[in-house]
């Protein structure tokens, strides 16, 4: 552990109550995660940005997929969406459109996010729909127990690779800048402070947003490759992580024990959905295009 | 309450079932729609996409039909009434997300123009070869309704009472038209916008501190909120209990997909949708929904001139089946006569419902066409035999 972590631990033993809890549903703990797993402390990151941006609470919203990153949706305390396998981006973007004062925020992981939702990350990503995307990348399908996903690098032993996994990996970060994305991001579940202030970042940020969140599955992908327990991952992410703010994202492939760049690679402006919506019903329909509204006939 | 008269295209037209629908999203209310290009069904969302910026609204073309049809459930969250529509192909990748729909008791409302299957099949000719998989595509146990119009008008008509049965079900409602009947072209007529009425959402009057999302009242339908409403609320598609956590017990299951399954009992009777003519004295009586029943009609008219009295029973709400009515009838004829476009579906549900006390006759179709009358009618004499 560094010690800005240390030191924020000592700051919540100080406190009567864990500051995180009221962001929590607190009457479904303990979670589902494993001891080790980064899940947890990426929802402390989240927590701490939702405190540090202010944000109106009752107007923030989470969505998840299927799988152990699924589960945030249901642990946290705001209006919360565990939807189908892949389809968490699809849901928020009905979401988004027909209640825009909503912060939509989609918190899944690799497999479901990059494999059976690919499609949909690269549309809402093109679009440039006004979701914060937040993908806890543990290299693995973990709640089916470790198989190959679209995310495991190369050589890894997986439950359906048992003698190595050959097909390259996604870059995620550049996917996500290829594909349109306003905000691209990287850290670890070691990067705590970072990765606090990026999804403070994108709370006040406009338009697609994507932080990658790299994190230790323990008890299927470090133990089945023989690279040690939670703890000894955090020194793992120490030790090959290196900070280059603007990387090209072409540079930021994973690889099974490589180099790992973190840092913020993309933070650019682009009309947003619902302004090129705008600007192109009012050019072509003037005063007989009506302003979609919060869609709510009975609020 | 009444229809929001921003949506309703008061007048008479001329329009065919696809357009006809569209403008019965609109007048139910419907001020979402997420949709993939799919024959003979992309003319609803066509006349939605040109419409709904002048309505106040929006119409999003997503990158498939799993998309659009959990899209509209974000918006169905976000507050809106949403749809979306697709023909057979399109209809096979929307089954996860009716059952995402049934399971999370989110209202919405999927437009099936059918047409020939499987796979490809007849992307520009009829057929009427979902009728099952809209009652049982998508896996586990699990309510929905089917709404068969057969005509334009009917387009309409039941478009705006799918939307109010959706909402007041907290239900996913099929429309299941042909492409026949989506692409044939009659006089609509569209009321005044306080002709209408229109079902309004089951919002919560409870605080957030006492309200929980799936708690049914005494009809077995929860009250319902929306995101940003202040309440906190959390919806999954796994089995959960009255608060929406997850709760995989077998007791919490057990509870709560027999209420998925009952709430929707009341179609099997007194509030199923069907239309009859010449039962009373009838010996034999055709069962027919969608475009089957108007030249089912043309059967029964050329019957009854050779003096066979044979009646007609046409199915408009389809799932769940009407048992009651036809249980009575099935008492007291001495057939059934089942033309469908398809090779046998809804037939079973008669045949289940007659228990062997009426004889059930298929005529079956492998779609592309409608049926010849004179093909109906040989079953009609043949039953009276």
């Amino acid at each position: 552990m560094n010690e800005t972590a240390l030191e924020a631990a000592c700051q919540v033993e100080a406190q009567p109550q864990n500051p995180v809890e009221p962001f929590l549903r607190m009457d479904r703990m303990p979670h589902i995660w494993c001891a080790g797993c980064g899940i947890g402390t990426t929802v402390n990151c989240f927590t701490r940005a939702l405190l540090d941006s202010k944000a109106d609470l009752q107007n923030v919203a989470v969505v998840s997929g299927i799988g152990c990153t699924g589960r945030v949706a249901g642990y946290m305390n705001l209006d919360s969406f565990h939807t189908t396998h892949g389809r968490a981006i699809p849901f928020a973007t009905g979401l988004k459109l027909a209640n825009p004062d909503l912060q939509v925020v989609v918190y899944s992981g690799d497999g479901d996010l990059f494999a059976i939702g690919g499609n949909h990350f690269i549309h809402a990503a093109r679009r440039n729909m006004d979701l914060k995307v937040i993908c806890v990348n543990n290299l693995t399908y973990a709640m089916t127990g470790g198989q190959t996903g679209p995310a495991t690098p190369s050589h890894v032993i997986s439950a359906t690779s048992p003698y190595g996994v050959f097909e390259p990996a996604f870059n995620l970060v550049q996917l996500a800048e290829a594909a349109g994305a306003a905000y691209v991001a990287r850290w670890t579940t070691y990067h705590v402070k970072q990765l606090a202030r990026s999804m403070e970042e994108v709370m006040k940020k406009k338009g697609f947003c994507f932080i990658e969140v790299i994190s230790p599955c323990p008890t299927l992908y470090q133990r089945r490759n023989k690279m040690g327990d939670g703890l000894d991952t955090m020194k793992f992410y120490k030790q090959v992580s290196k900070l280059r703010n603007g990387a090209p994202t072409s540079e930021c492939a994973l690889t099974k024990a490589g180099e790992i760049v973190v840092g913020k690679f993309v933070d650019r402006d682009r009309p947003g959905y619902f302004e090129m919506l705008g600007t192109q019903m009012h050019e072509t329909l003037g005063d007989r295009y009506a302003e979609p509204e919060v869609m709510c006939s009975e609020c | 309450m009444h229809a929001d008269a921003k949506g309703v295209l008061t007048g008479v037209h001329f329009l065919d079932g696809d357009h006809a629908c569209c403008e019965g999203t609109l007048a139910a209310g419907a001020r979402f729609s997420a949709g993939y290009p799919i024959t003979p069904s992309t003319e609803v969302v066509e006349r939605f996409a040109q419409r709904i910026p002048t309505v106040g609204g929006v119409f999003i073309q997503m990158e498939d039909e799993l998309s659009a049809s959990i899209a509209i459930q974000g918006a169905v969250w976000g507050g809106a009434k949403a749809f979306t529509v697709t023909s057979g192909p399109g209809f096979s990748l929307m089954m996860e997300h009716i059952g995402y729909a049934a399971m999370t008791e989110t209202p919405c409302v999927f437009v099936d123009v059918q047409r020939g299957g499987p796979s490809t099949g007849l992307p520009t000719l009829p057929a009427q070869s979902d009728m099952m998989q809209a009652k049982w595509g998508s896996h586990g146990d699990y309510g929905i309704v089917a709404l068969c119009p057969n005509s334009p008008q009917e387009c309409f008509d039941l478009t705006v009472t799918g939307f109010n049965i959706s909402e007041e079900f907290r239900v996913p409602v099929m429309m299941m038209l042909d492409e026949c009947v989506g692409h044939m072209t009659e006089k609509v007529v569209i009321p005044d916008a306080d002709k209408l009425e229109i079902t309004p959402r089951r919002y919560t009057k409870l605080p957030p501190s006492e309200f929980r999302l799936y708690e049914p009242r005494e009809d077995l339908v929860p009250d319902m909120t929306r995101a940003g409403a202040g309440y906190k609320f959390h919806v999954t598609g796994l089995t959960h209990d009255e608060h929406g956590y997850p709760n995989m017990t077998v007791e919490t299951q057990d509870r709560l997909v027999r209420r998925l399954v009952d709430k929707l009992k009341p179609f099997s009777g007194d509030r199923a949708l069907f239309e009859t003519e010449y039962v009373d004295d009838a010996e034999v009586v055709v069962v027919s929904y969608g475009i089957t029943s108007r030249v089912a009609q043309r059967a029964i008219q050329m019957a009854r001139e050779q003096g066979i009295k044979a009646g007609k029973f046409r199915i408009i709400s389809a799932w769940p089946f009407p048992d009651q009515p036809l249980n009575e009838l099935a008492a007291r004829v001495k057939a059934f006569v089942v033309p469908e476009l398809n090779l046998g579906q809804m037939v079973h549900e008669v045949d289940r419902v007659s228990q062997g006390r009426a004889k059930v006759i298929p005529v079956s179709h492998a779609g592309g066409t409608v049926h010849n009358p004179e093909v109906i009618l040989r079953a009609i004499v043949e039953a009276i035999r």
